[in-house]
């Protein structure tokens, strides 16, 4: 049951060969059994999350079901969910109980899904890693001593472990992809405005997009379904019909031009994550995928630009947490300059703090033009380089982190190192576009290893219909971590 | 040697959208503290803003009526600085790329008229109020946050230093406060602060480059702007017949005092670390929603100021009283149109002389219809036909106001209906003649005081009902026999 796809959860549902009060305990049982060890899930709140599956299976008897109903789905914290704590990982919302729906909470809500808790994640989605939670590291499922990937790691690590059959993230420069992958289990992040991100707490606004992660394709473009769609409180949410993302996922493969950019197989690429990506373009030529050389020349600028526009933009988003309207307030200060330094100083982690400096650096009178202005131009000519690749391909498909999951400590010092970790996803922020990670085999130390899709934009069934078609062929996807079977 | 006083304002007029400028939030005014501001405009994290079509439109009004550049694509932008009335941290308004740029007003001033150009005009979000007394014994020493105008929408048109005096100042800040109301985008409440003005004032010798200015904040009355402005003016020369040197600053007016003092100075000017609100997406105006717009503007009132004076004969004395204000402009061609054998002058007189004294005794507007135009035509009416002379019908219009009926039924209630029996009247003329020999002499040795005296005689015995005009006519006649 807990390796089920969500198919097939929601058929047993519908056939009644499992109610979703049971399915919720079960995952709560295994939740209490792992995230000692695991460290995935912020808030667990059984009561609730129980009360959700006892209305869904009211809504099953009653035959007003679904695809969604009855299935408990983990969202990362960065999500506001009313009554739930919703703490982003900071201790700065330590004490923050959401007052609202954000509109993908409410979404599932409406399909009749479970919240089955908050995952843990880094300091408002900044890292690479989960470890900048004020809640303390995220650790890899398939080796404890590893970081899980981030920022949406809590939610990666659920899936992974078998703690959620699906759970929410959200990506800004990788934050769904890069878990995804260091944890061997299938991401996605929509085209920029397919998700509203209303209510989804801004770290990097015009680059944040929610999205979902699962165990399979599939399982994707059921959760998707559900995410998708216009949402009139988000003005850069894009206003297009309604449509099922897994439309596609069996058609065959025969005649797809797969891009591949040289541009991310060269330096700094491990050789045991080169291997395994390598035998997954091998076997998509298998399936009838022809290979395209494709040229993203400005791809080498994407970090550097990216760690100018997204540090600007949180600068001025995270300059809601004051300290006067809720959240943590410090507590001893002479007066407002003090209380604004104390409590912003105290609530906010390290690697927040050097983020906001950065972007008030790069923003300040003299210096925007410099970087800020640079880096938009810098962000056009990356979209512009998709666009010629498209005209010669349909997916673009490469690595999607250099290597495989590291120790956690490893790079907390050199955020610079930190940093290159995103080198292969922070282009399809910097251009909007929708990109998966999939499972694609083992590196080093028995690590999983991720496959990066990049699609066109709103090409999400195609990125699906590419990754369905991969795992009906392999089955690096049902792989589960060892030391942590049922 | 004379000074050249260069000054030019800035204006925030808040639009009278029924929401907020990026949230749902209701914009009235005077509700019980936080109890009108919505979870955006608190900044609850999540929260995104909406930009709200009707600031939008109302600001595409105003660049047309004033001949603007309406921008097809503006940008809203960022502007970040702490302070605990702004909940984002930082405040939503247009920096590089307004929505209006350009045009002019025109004023009118002892002078003559003059045109005022404008750099520009751009939407941004009102902040909250702080509150420093008046909390209460428990909250000693604290300060409170009122969210409630927090993101209420507001146009700051700013215009260029093209004005000479403070009364050019008044004037345009008069003019741009009608025609604000006049286009419905703003309902021009001084007291609540919907309607204010940032003075930017410096001095210079004729010819010479610009001086360094000062800002005068938040002057909200044209009285205290042309206070704040004299004394700024003054202060200004004072300091340079003394040698010294203006400091760019921002000051305040203090009314109370009748004063302004410097609140900050350029040297510990903020950095704003503008950017463009990646929440946003920049706004489009397409030629459609142009000229749909453009589609509802009333006739604005430059345009029938000259129409009164091109058709109607009307001074421009009169044609600028008449279009004070929307209203009052409407009631006058109502009324006008209403009346038998029209006579502009006839109606601009009553509604600029007695009908506009009558309502501000009372404290109304032209908004709320007193006197119905089609009573008041009925009334000019029946001055013309002769029923009843100019002070009776005076008498009737307070009585109007009274609610005491139509003018037909006060005229019969009173008996004010006029003598016009020319045979009576000649009767009682003969009678006043016959027995004022004395005056009858005197007038025809050319004493025209005793010309008066006869018609007063004559008025008194008709008790005031005589038509005056047939009374001189008679009188006239009959002594020049």
């Amino acid at each position: 049951m807990l390796n089920a796809s969500l198919k097939d959860l929601s058929s047993g549902l519908a056939q009644k060969k499992i109610s979703s009060l049971e399915l919720t305990k079960l995952f709560l049982g295994r939740i209490r059994a792992l995230n000692d060890k695991l460290n995935a899930f912020i808030t667990v709140d059984e009561e609730k999350s129980l009360a959700q599956a006892r209305a869904a299976d009211g809504r099953i008897a009653k035959r007003a079901s679904q695809p969604l109903t009855g299935i408990p789905v983990a969202h990362k914290d960065i999500f506001v969910a009313r009554d739930w704590l919703t703490t982003c990982g900071s201790k700065i919302l330590s004490n923050f109980v959401g007052p609202y729906d954000a509109h993908v909470i409410a979404r599932f809500n409406d399909a009749g899904a479970v919240i089955l808790g908050k995952t843990n994640m880094d300091e408002f989605a900044m890292g690479s890693s989960s470890e900048s939670s004020f809640y303390g590291p995220v650790k890899n499922a398939w080796s404890t001593d590893c970081v899980p990937g981030g920022s949406s790691g809590g939610s990666a690590a659920a899936v992974a472990a078998r703690m959620a059959p699906a759970a929410t993230g959200t990506d800004t420069g990788g934050s769904i992809r890069q878990p995804a992958a260091l944890s061997g289990v299938s991401g996605l992040k929509p085209t920029y405005g397919l998700v509203s991100r209303y209510g989804m707490i801004a770290f990097a606004s015009s680059l944040d997009q929610g999205g979902p992660l699962a165990k399979s394709a599939e399982d994707l473009a059921l959760l998707l379904n559900a995410m998708a769609g216009f949402d009139p409180r988000d003005s850069t949410s894009v206003e297009r019909e309604a449509e099922d993302y897994a439309r596609d996922l069996n058609k065959p493969l025969a005649g797809l031009r797969v891009g591949v950019p040289k541009e991310h197989f060269g330096e700094g690429l491990s050789a045991d994550v080169g291997k395994a990506v390598e035998a997954a373009l091998a076997k998509l030529e298998k399936l009838g995928a022809r290979r395209v050389p494709v040229d993203l020349p400005n791809s080498g600028l994407s970090v550097p630009a990216y760690y100018v526009i997204a540090p600007a933009e949180a600068s001025s988003n995270l300059s809601r947490f004051d300290g006067v309207r809720y959240g943590y307030r410090a507590k001893n200060y002479r007066d407002l300059g003090d209380m604004y330094r104390k409590t912003r100083a105290e609530g906010f982690g390290a690697e927040v703090r050097r983020r906001i400096l950065i972007g008030t650096y790069v923003l300040s009178h003299g210096y925007y033009d410099a970087y800020y202005l640079k880096a938009q131009k810098i962000r056009r000519l990356i979209a512009q380089d998709f666009v010629e690749a498209f005209e010669r391909c349909d997916v673009v498909i490469g690595p999607t982190s250099p290597t495989v999951a590291f120790r956690i400590g490893a790079k907390t010092s050199d955020p610079v190192q930190m940093y290159l970790n995103d080198i292969y996803t922070i282009p399809a922020n910097l251009a909007g576009l929708p990109a998966a990670s999939i499972p694609c085999g083992f590196g080093v130390g028995g690590l999983p290893v991720g496959l990066h899709i990049v699609g066109n934009y709103f090409s999400e069934a195609k990125i699906l219909n590419v990754a369905h078609q991969y795992q009906r062929e392999t089955d690096w996807h049902t792989r589960e971590p060892a030391g942590l079977k049922q | 040697m004379n000074w050249e006083i260069v000054i030019g304002l800035e204006t925030h007029a808040q639009l009278s959208t029924a929401s907020k400028m990026f949230s749902g939030g209701s914009t009235a005014f005077g509700a019980a503290p936080n109890t009108q501001a919505n979870a955006v405009d608190i900044a609850l994290p999540g929260v995104l803003p909406v930009a709200n079509k009707g600031a939008v439109e109302r600001a595409i009004r105003f660049g047309l009526a004033i001949g603007a550049t309406i921008n097809r694509r503006s940008v809203f932008a960022r502007k970040n600085y702490f302070y605990p009335d702004l909940p984002k941290g930082y405040q939503i308004s247009q920096f590089e790329l307004p929505i209006v740029q350009g045009g002019e007003i025109s004023i009118v001033t002892k002078e003559g008229e003059k045109k005022i150009r404008l750099t520009r005009a751009h939407l941004e979000e009102d902040a909250g109020k702080s509150l420093h007394e008046g909390l209460g014994q428990l909250s000693q020493g604290m300060s409170g946050i009122d969210l409630n105008r927090a993101g209420t929408p507001l146009l700051e048109i700013v215009s260029e230093p093209d004005m000479r005096s403070a009364e050019e100042a008044v004037a345009y800040a008069k003019t741009l406060h009608s025609l604000v109301r006049w286009i419905g985008i703003c309902d021009g409440n001084m007291q609540e602060g919907s309607f204010r003005c940032d003075a930017n004032v410096s001095v210079r010798r004729p010819g010479a480059p610009l001086g360094t200015r000062t800002e005068t904040k938040n002057v909200n009355s044209f009285r205290f702007l042309e206070r704040a402005i004299e004394f700024e003016i003054k202060r200004q020369i004072e300091i340079l017949e003394d040698g010294g040197k203006i400091v760019q600053e921002t000051r305040l007016y203090d009314p109370d005092r009748d004063e302004t003092r410097s609140m900050r100075t350029k040297e510990d000017a903020q950095d704003y670390r503008d950017f463009p609100d990646p929440d946003l997406l920049p706004l489009h105006v397409s030629k459609e929603w142009l000229e749909s717009v453009r589609k509802t503007l009333p006739e604005l009132p430059q345009a029938k100021r000259d129409r009164y004076r091109n058709e109607y004969g009307l001074s421009s004395y009169d044609a600028n009283l008449l279009t004070e204000t929307l209203e009052k402009a409407e009631y006058f061609e109502a009324t006008h149109k209403l009346l038998k054998r029209p006579s502009p002058k006839t109606v601009a007189n009553w509604v600029n002389g007695e009908l506009s004294a009558l309502l501000n005794e009372r404290g109304v507007s032209f908004l709320q219809i007193l006197i119905e135009q089609k009573a008041l035509a009925n009334l000019l009416d029946r001055i013309h036909d002769g029923t009843i002379s100019t002070n009776a019908a005076k008498e009737i219009l307070h009585g109007m106001a009274r609610g005491e009926g139509t003018p037909d039924e006060i005229i019969e209630k009173r008996g004010l209906r006029q003598l016009s029996d020319s045979g009576a009247i000649e009767k009682i003329v003969d009678d006043i003649l016959a027995r004022n020999a004395k005056q009858v002499e005197d007038y025809r040795a050319g004493k025209d005081k005793a010309f008066n005296s006869l018609v007063g005689q004559v008025m008194k015995a008709t008790q005031g009902k005589a038509n005056p005009a047939q009374v001189n006519e008679i009188l006239k006649r009959r002594l020049a026999r």
